[in-house]
């Protein structure tokens, strides 16, 4: 190969392992981010550590003796493996290290020493081959460029169509490519290749694997994740639905978040259902709001005079889900399948509007209110459309946190449920999975009747039902605002009741 | 609350990003592909006033009363003249939709605004807007001690508003993140100054600062500070801080379209003091607003008025001949033919720099006003895949501090879905940095690409994923977009003239208030009309 084209080939190299070099770093940073949530602290440290460790490598690169160029491909090997599988260490460990920072940092200070060598040791490289200005105007240029080029990809092409693990693969086998290439194309100034070769084979073929394997390796971090094992994950538009089972517990978490236990999600589900509905002997048609998983369903089915059941949830693979997969169909008793029920997905804030329909007894059965979406799900404007699908003399139920972490969001769903004209009787049941659970009833006039409970509880009896209505001092009343859309005071409450709880 | 800590480490992490990134291509060439157009007011229907190139009236049709101008003041006096009783009347509207500075548009994703986009809760002077919104249902009822329940699904949800500075934001858009501390004071210093003027009132009993503005008190006290400009006030009062003065030249920018140093003292004060709206379900602050912004207001005053509008009508002569009534000749855009509307009397709510010029006849001699000034704007909608950065963060209004825009409104942001994805943001520009004339030349030159570019890359900085999530950008130019109040218009003798009617001639526009705000025009409207409708029976007929 001529001299011009060596040159060109190693002004290219420069660029690879530029782009590489700042991939892996934002590979880091979003991880981090994603990992650990704040993404402004995690970036500028990952940030700050990354070029500080190149700044160790730049120091190092004088000790570098002997064939230069030996310890360049060395180091381009070096970064490929450790850089290429930095995503998929970091993913895996997430769940197993008692220190994650430390591996993050560890790995940040490795990558970022290698990166920090390349470029002092290409310098010396091309050194007798261009003069000084020229070789310092070129490297840097083409160091610059390859900056371009991963800070465009990695939003644009890498994160969304290949993944963080898939894309730290690919650029560590394009890191190890550089050194393969080099070997070949400088053979003659390298004297004995067969090893740099082989460790260069072996690098990409490893790599390779890796990003093979991609899909593989984010199931077995997300099994890490979870207690049990796995034995459902997808994700739906709306969110990610994961099952976990161990010998005799099957567990529902969307986005994380546990919905329930099979071992005691009775006691939410009874409670939810018949501290209202067992009073309202006159029942006739229901009105679920959320509750894809059937189980208040199969409790508001206990009672024979009920003849419909309406069951809004925004999300089909929810309801499918529940409607068909053998152990679910098993713990909600088939109740999706039952001919009195009818499932709508929709968004029960758009279906409400407009409905003209009535119902004995509504179940809202929403996920906490931790976002402004969800928050407007427990505004006066909606409780005011819940009013008006009920039909004189019925009742509605909502389940509103917890009120010993959150006691002032349940108060204020309280306080809402009173600003949109309801009376209100809260209660709460100790579910163990989830901890001391809340919940209100509420109707136009205040409830009469007495408990008539179907067969076949195993947790609610007439005198169970007597003491949930009582609030011990802890989690008794407090002042709050009143929930609106145009306040959403209920979201502020509870980001800040459930972050002191959770820290 | 964002503190000193987080601010230093954002402004780090987005120096270190910029520094690692290198020279990053700013939009990374997709202002050329993105698919979009220029719109506008129908600049050229407009400029054949000039050029005189019309053909002669081919049919005459009379009404007993006619409107011109189907913007809000418009819209407002021919429902004001069909409620009382009016069965013969006829609107004539320029473009091919009503609305005006109301105007909006909507696409299989939302209805979005092309111009203002939300009305603050009406002011204990403006009664007659009270009374209309309690009429089509925004006030649903009151509460024991009188105050207005407002709909809730108009009132705009939180999170309202937020400021993006130095890579982060803050809610609210007084600035309060990194702001030294002196700054801090000067700056609880001008909003407790603000309140004070609220409830200020003058010798003859009325607020210093009210909507409508002509029901303000006219003590010279008050009346003095349109002599100077908002940017003296505040030098005057000793509020040199540089957050500060970025506030009010925001807000100023944002009513007026044009800053604190070319707008006076009195209307400036005017946007913080005149406000103090009773509602039982929200702050005094809060606004009132729909995805399609107050195109929705306008739709409603249009189902009052009925089917009597004709778009793409051209006025190109106002005559109100010796023998009485008025004969108003138009140029049918569709059919290109001229047609002469005999009326018994007029409503003119066009913008009096064009009307003044298309009068004749009449008693005396017709007043004519060279020298008032309008900002002009430039107003983009983006049709975005994605909802820029965090679905729950994202607040209606989003403003960026280092910027010559004022930032841009979610359409979709009073949607009750949960997971609202696709949406369409309004970009808002004043077009201030050199005087009017010149920035509508400017502006009128530039092509879409230029545009797209200039929005692009201001909002990438806000949302680096931005510019490849937009599915279209399109642009509109308001050439003479609101009136400015500049120095001794507000108080001096050009607004009481333009007030005035010119025979069977009434005329209604925000421009005659000073100040182009939905409250103005409405209100001008109906004075508009009563002003005929109390001299129907002396008016002759057409």
């Amino acid at each position: 190969m001529s001299d011009r084209g060596t040159r060109l080939l190693l002004l290219a190299s420069v660029f690879a392992v530029a782009t590489c070099g700042l991939i892996y770093e934002l590979i880091c940073g979003t991880l981090a981010s994603y990992l650990l949530g704040d993404s402004v602290t995690q970036f500028s440290t990952v940030i700050g550590v990354y070029l500080f460790a190149m700044g160790i490598g730049s120091y190092l690169s004088r000790f570098v003796q002997g064939n230069v160029l030996r310890m360049f491909i060395r180091v381009e090997y070096l970064i490929g493996v450790v850089g290429g599988s930095a995503a998929a260490i970091l993913f895996l460990c997430f769940a197993h290290v008692s220190s994650f920072r430390v591996l993050l940092y560890g790995l940040i200070v490795v990558v970022g020493t290698m990166v920090g060598l390349e470029i002092p040791l290409m310098l010396r490289i091309l050194k007798g081959r261009l003069e000084f200005k020229e070789l310092v105007s070129k490297v840097f240029t083409f160091d610059y460029i390859g900056a371009l080029a991963a800070s465009l990809l990695f939003p644009l092409l890498l994160v969304p169509h290949l993944g963080l693990v898939r894309s730290g693969f690919l650029f560590g086998i394009v890191n190890a490519a550089v050194g393969l290439c080099a070997v070949e194309v400088l053979r003659r100034e390298l004297g004995g290749t067969a090893g740099l070769r082989a460790a260069g084979w072996t690098a990409i073929i490893l790599l390779g694997a890796g990003f093979a394997a991609s899909d593989r390796i984010m199931t077995w971090s997300e099994s890490a994740t979870y207690v049990d094992d796995v034995i459902y994950a997808r994700s739906s538009p709306y969110q990610r639905v994961v099952l976990t089972r161990s010998t005799n517990d099957l567990r529902l978490y969307l986005n994380g978040n546990l919905q329930f236990s099979s071992r005691d999600e009775y006691r939410y589900h009874e409670a939810l259902v018949h501290a209202g509905l067992a009073r309202l002997p006159q029942a006739r048609r229901v009105l679920i709001l959320g509750g894809g998983d059937g189980l208040a369903a199969r409790e508001v089915l206990r009672y024979p005079g009920i003849e419909h059941i309406t069951l809004v949830d925004l999300d089909p693979s929810v309801t499918g889900l529940f409607s068909r997969q053998e152990n679910l169909v098993a713990l909600n008793g088939g109740a999706l399948s039952s001919p009195k029920l009818q499932i709508v997905n929709a968004d029960a804030f758009a279906w409400l509007r407009g409905r003209t329909d009535q119902f004995d007894f509504v179940v809202v059965d929403f996920p906490d209110p931790s976002n402004f979406s969800v928050g407007k799900l427990y505004t006066t404007a909606f409780f005011d459309l819940a009013r008006g699908v009920l039909a004189p003399g019925g009742a509605m139920v909502v389940q509103c946190t917890s009120p010993f972490v959150a006691r002032k969001s349940f108060w204020c769903v309280d306080a809402t449920l009173h600003a949109a004209k309801f009376v209100t009787e809260p209660y709460h049941v100790y579910v163990p999975s989830f901890g001391e659970w809340g919940f209100i009833l509420a109707s136009r006039e205040p409830l009469g009747g007495v408990w008539q409970l179907p067969e076949g509880l195993r947790y609610l009896t007439p005198q169970t039902l007597a003491t949930l209505f009582a609030f011990p001092p802890d989690m008794g009343p407090v002042p709050t605002e009143v929930n609106r859309l145009n306040n959403q005071a209920l979201v502020r409450y509870f980001e800040e009741e459930w972050a002191h709880y959770v820290h | 609350m964002i503190t000193r800590r987080e601010f230093l480490v954002g402004s780090a992490c987005a120096a270190g990003l910029a520094a690692l990134s290198g020279c990053r291509d700013r939009d990374g060439g997709l202002a050329s592909r993105i698919p979009g157009e220029i719109l506008g007011a129908n600049s050229a229907a407009g400029h054949r006033l000039r050029t005189g190139a019309l053909p002669p009236v081919s049919e005459t049709i009379e009404a007993e009363f006619v409107v011109l101008g189907g913007g809000v003041a418009g819209l407002s006096a021919a429902r004001q003249l069909r409620r009382s009783g009016v069965n013969d009347l006829l609107l004539l509207e320029l473009e091919d939709e009503i609305g005006g500075n109301a105007r909006s548009g909507s696409n299989a994703v939302s209805a979005y605004p092309w111009g203002a986009h939300y009305l603050p809760l009406p002011s204990e002077e403006s009664v007659e807007v009270a009374a209309w919104l309690e009429e089509i249902g925004l006030i649903t009822g009151r509460a024991a001690d009188g105050a207005p329940i407002f709909d809730e699904y108009a009132l705009c949800a939180d999170p309202m508003e937020r400021l993006f500075h130095h890579g982060a934001w803050q809610e609210g858009i007084v600035p309060r993140l990194d702001v030294p501390h002196a700054e801090r004071a000067q700056i609880e210093g001008f909003l407790a100054r603000m309140d004070r003027w609220r409830t200020t009132r003058g010798s003859d009993g009325r607020r210093a600062f009210a909507i409508p503005v002509d029901r303000s008190s006219r003590d010279t006290a008050f009346l003095d500070l349109d002599r100077v400009t908002m940017a003296d006030y505040l030098k005057r009062e000793g509020w040199t801080s540089e957050a500060l003065r970025w506030y009010v030249d925001y807000c100023c920018r944002d009513d007026y379209g044009a800053s604190a140093d070319a707008v006076s003292a009195w209307a400036g004060i005017h946007y913080f003091a005149s406000r103090n709206a009773r509602a039982a379900n929200a702050p005094s602050s809060a606004v009132l607003t729909w995805p399609e912004g107050n195109g929705w207001l306008a739709r409603q005053l249009q189902q009052a008025v009925g089917t009597d509008i004709r778009p793409k009508s051209l006025v190109w002569s106002i005559d109100c001949p010796p023998s009485g009534g008025v004969a108003v000749d138009f140029l049918d855009l569709a059919s290109e033919r001229s047609i002469r509307v005999k009326a018994r009397g007029a409503v003119c709510a066009l913008p009096r720099f064009i009307a003044q010029r298309l009068i004749h006849g009449g008693p005396g001699a017709v007043a004519v006003f060279p020298d008032l000034v309008y900002s002009p704007w430039m107003v983009a909608n983006l049709t975005l895949r994605q909802l820029p950065g965090s679905t729950s963060a994202l607040a209606w209004d989003n403003v960026p501090r280092e910027s010559r825009s004022l930032g841009y409104v979610v359409a979709t942001h009073q949607s009750l879905a949960s997971h609202p994805r696709k949406t369409v943001i309004t970009y808002y520009q004043p077009l201030d940095d050199v005087p009017p004339q010149q920035a509508r030349e400017t502006a009128l030159a530039r092509t879409h690409e230029s545009w797209a570019g200039q929005i692009l890359a201001d909002l990438q900085r806000m949302h680096p994923d931005l510019p490849a999530q937009t599915a279209r950008l399109d642009v509109w130019l308001w050439g003479h977009a609101m009136i400015r109040p500049v120095p001794g218009f507000i108080s001096g003798p050009t607004r009481r003239r333009m007030q005035a009617p010119h025979g069977p001639l009434a005329f209604a526009h925000s421009d005659m208030s000073g100040i182009s705000i939905f409250e103005e025009a409405f209100t001008r409207g109906i004075d508009a009309a009563n002003t005929l409708l109390a001299s129907r029976k002396t008016l002759s007929p057409a």
